[in-house]
């Protein structure tokens, strides 16, 4: 009844959300499969670069995170942004999601995150390309504009958050984005393609080497 | 970092990889896994109960006994397990933030034993969960008000800070018991309060005839007795209102208060009255003005709690109010109608109008039934019958809200300071959590660059160096130092960022490549009033770098890390500002290393020369002028 509710501060704290009704539709998601078991360890080794033992460890620590056995964008955005404290880690962690989330359902499953880390720690220099040129085509149209690249090199700037040395200016991304595609982009048609991006990314050894960095994460 | 979260580290760090292709400058070596051990069970045997769980589960909290290698000590060789001779239950506790991350505080625990447990295992209470955080509070509160009860609380008297005049006095006001004269003055004011109130009542009693003409009231008996009472109730009051007024911390918010406002309408009429004596006209009007001495009773909320929380229970139920009065007018007009027309046929009905009848339904409703006015046709007494059962309902529904309110507002107003102090604590402790989690970036950053450079000179007592990170931190903060590389931009703290606004404001350095200090004594001077307390170098260490290495010397190299050499150029400030954290890191950083003197230039006596052992933290175009100033050192 409206006539008696009343505006003392006491009684009215944030409404604490109640568990009953789903904020999202992904929390419906979630609610509607409660549990998600992932195949078969034996199938997961087949399928990825990764032993039984690595699997065990990832699926424990995914686990304890995502108790339901899939990770929405929400709990993404949150366990990523636990590692960048300085900055805001969300639209970065955005991106990462529907890269992650290859069928676009909103809901990243343990196999999803399996695959794409074997492809990122244990694939071919080729396929890690091809993930990373999928991560940069944010619409998945097959090219990557400078208006894709830009937003993601804003997001990895937001990251840095404010207190940088030397001091972030307005157009230091963009000065960043027309570098980037000097290199890249071959015949200078605004856009860059997968081949392209091959091409260029296999004639730089800075990056050669650094796609190799991660190599002994697990 | 969350415990779990530690766990998708390697999620994090194969993510970076999105940034490879953006970024221009290489990037640093990851840390290696050194040990690459399996993931083992480790047995903790707690007074006879075993727990087991994964070593990695209690490496996330390196900072606690059992993340740390402190608990080596209680490990037990012949059974291979970890032994503590302590509580299992509260273990249990302990062992569950490491596996979840939150700390719990189960409620039949008693609170002291808790936080001894929480002390031995190196655990701080702030990271007790939110679900169990305000119990544990609340007992711990009443744990500290039992110790305090037993000591003397004398001592609280002696131990307060000198405020100034103004403020003592608001104090008092406020408190009565923190002084004796506070507590005198609260009396006396209340003894006036009650005095001034009886006086207004005993004033208009009959006091008994004078001879020859009519009862009189006793005020106007001994008009000047009560005279006098008034006027000293009014002085006292008018003192008292005035020192508030002075003793308040916004005298502008004091006016416009409540208890100020009653302050004011209870003196009012007295000086209106002692005024305005002369004038007939108005005297009518100035006799009315008379009631609003009551007022003084309402003084006495300041003196009673209760009154206050009814006070505001009634402004906070304005509604629950408003809905009993809105009710009960429409039932009153429904049933006056109702009578009215029922009892306008019967002869010499006293139902004279349907405002008339107002009065009847009212006094019905309530159940007062004073009988000035009853019907008397049938229909009329069956619709009054009709009235008075509905009047219990109608008022008895909003009544018990009210009165529920009040029950509810006086508890909670106990709990209420209770929690806000809580709050600005919690808010305080996840700043804190958060804060601490970028800094210890930065301050490991300042660690690695010193580690890094002795890695260049050739050293291999690293472990010597700073304090030992995990390997889950080097690995987050090589993560970050990617993600610095990628953007070419710093973390800094924000301290240090401010400071560089100012800076690049107020002036503009020529930043030069050449080391040699000689041609920048203004930087030396405007930056380096805190590095000259701290050089203990002789006069020589100004050659530059490339002269000692054509010379073929080599010299005793004492390295402590908070030298900085004048060599570096911009931003010297940020230089400084590494220093201090470099300093208490590096105690232990002296290194000798072996001199040989080849005696071909007479000019240079030997020379304890300080060198840089930390990369400045500047842009990347400093970082060769550095590795040329990093003198070779031959073996012997």
């Amino acid at each position: 009844l409206s006539l008696w509710s009343d505006e003392w501060p006491l009684r009215s704290a944030t409404p604490t959300p109640s568990p009953l009704v789903p904020d999202k539709i992904e929390d419906e998601l979630e609610m509607t499969m409660v549990c998600h078991r992932p195949e078969g360890l034996e199938q997961l080794e087949a399928q990825t670069n990764f032993t039984k033992r690595e699997l065990q460890v990832l699926y424990r620590g995914f686990k304890n995170e995502c108790p339901s056995g899939v990770v929405n964008e929400e709990t993404f955005k949150q366990i990523y942004a636990q590692f960048f404290p300085h900055g805001d880690a969300s639209m970065y962690a955005h991106y990462l999601f529907h890269a992650f989330d290859t069928t676009q359902t909103g809901s990243v499953k343990f196999e999803d995150f399996v695959t794409a880390l074997s492809i990122l720690l244990r694939g071919t220099v080729h396929e890690k390309l091809r993930w990373t040129f999928n991560l940069y085509d944010i619409n998945k149209d097959g090219y990557i504009n400078k208006e894709e690249m830009m937003d993601i090199v804003k997001a990895i700037y937001d990251m840095m958050g404010k207190y940088t040395y030397p001091v972030l200016k307005e157009d230091t991304p963009r000065q960043h984005v027309d570098v980037f595609f000097q290199k890249m982009d071959k015949n200078k048609d605004g856009i860059v393609t997968l081949d392209e991006f091959l091409e260029s990314c296999q004639e730089d050894d800075n990056i050669m080497r650094s796609l190799q960095l991660f190599q002994n994460v697990m | 970092m969350a415990a779990g979260v530690a766990a998708w580290l390697p999620f994090a760090r194969a993510a970076a990889i999105g940034w490879m292709p953006v970024a221009n400058c290489p990037m640093p070596l990851a840390p290696a896994d050194k040990s690459k051990r399996q993931d083992e069970l480790i047995v903790l045997n707690v007074s006879g109960r075993r727990f087991q769980t994964w070593r990695t589960t209690l490496e996330r909290y390196p900072d606690t006994l059992l993340g740390s290698t402190e608990k080596e000590f209680f490990f037990n060789e012949d059974t291979k397990e970890y032994f503590f001779d302590r509580d299992p239950e509260v273990f249990r506790c302990v062992l569950n933030f490491y596996r979840t991350g939150k700390l719990h505080y189960p409620r039949y625990e008693c609170i002291s034993a808790y936080d001894e447990e929480l002390a031995f295992y190196g655990i701080l209470p702030e990271i007790i969960g939110d679900c169990c955080y305000e119990e544990y509070k609340d007992r711990k509160r009443e744990n500290a008000e039992r110790l305090m009860d037993d000591n003397d609380s004398e001592n609280n008297q002696e131990s307060m800070p000198s405020l100034s005049f103004r403020q003592t006095m608001w104090r008092a006001f406020e408190n009565p018991h923190t002084s004796t004269l506070a507590l005198v003055f609260y009396y006396v004011t209340g003894f006036f309060i009650a005095v001034s109130v009886i006086t207004n009542v005993v004033e208009t009693v009959p006091c008994g005839t004078v001879p020859g003409s009519k009862e009189l009231p006793c005020g106007e008996r001994y008009s000047v007795a009560f005279f006098c009472l008034d006027t000293a109730c009014v002085m006292i009051f008018t003192v008292e209102y005035l020192l508030r007024l002075f003793a308040a911390p916004s005298r502008y918010r004091f006016i416009r208060s409540v208890m100020s406002i009653i302050d004011v309408v209870a003196i009012m009429p007295y000086y209106i009255g002692l005024v305005m004596t002369n004038n007939e006209d108005v005297s009518g009007a100035f006799v009315t003005l008379r009631v609003f001495r009551v007022f003084r009773i309402f003084k006495f909320s300041r003196h009673s709690q209760g009154l206050r929380i009814l006070g505001y229970t009634l402004k906070s139920c304005a509604s629950e109010l408003g809905f009993l009065l809105f009710s009960l007018t429409m039932a009153i007009i429904i049933f006056a109608t109702v009578m009215f027309y029922a009892e306008k046929g019967s002869s010499a009905s006293k139902f004279t109008s349907i405002p008339a009848s107002f009065w009847y339904t009212i006094v019905t409703m309530t159940t007062l039934g004073y009988g000035d006015m009853v019907p008397k046709t049938i229909a009329g007494k069956i619709f009054g019958s009709i009235c008075s059962l509905s009047g219990v309902l109608v008022i008895a529904l909003p009544v018990p809200v009210i009165v529920s309110n009040f029950s509810r507002i006086y508890h909670q107003n106990q709990r209420a300071d209770k929690r806000r102090a809580q709050k600005k604590a919690r808010l305080a402790r996840i700043r804190v959590a958060k804060t601490g989690s970028s800094n210890a970036y930065l301050h490991s950053k300042r660690n690695g660059l010193l580690t890094e450079a002795l890695e260049l000179m050739g050293t291999p007592e690293e472990e010597h160096m700073g304090k030992t990170t995990s390997l889950i931190e080097s690995q987050h903060h090589h993560l970050l130092h990617c993600l610095e590389k990628t953007t070419n931009h710093e973390f800094i703290d924000e301290q240090m960022f401010e400071q560089n606004c100012m800076e690049s404001s107020m002036q503009n350095y020529p930043s030069t490549r050449s080391p040699s200090l000689s041609s920048h004594p203004g930087l030396t001077t405007t930056c380096c009033s805190r590095r000259s307390k701290k050089t203990t170098h002789l006069p020589n260490s100004n050659l530059p770098a490339t002269r000692l290495r054509s010379m073929q010397e080599l010299s005793t190299i004492h390295i402590q890390g908070s030298e900085q050499p004048s060599l570096t150029t911009s931003r010297s400030s940020l230089n400084l500002k590494a220093d201090d954290g470099l300093r208490p890191n590096c105690k232990t950083s002296q290194i000798t290393t072996a001199i040989i003197s080849i005696p071909t230039p007479p000019a240079l006596t030997p020379e304890g020369e300080s060198r840089p052992a930390p990369a400045s933290p500047g842009p990347n175009t400093n970082i060769p002028s550095i590795a040329s100033n990093v003198v070779k050192v031959s073996a012997l």
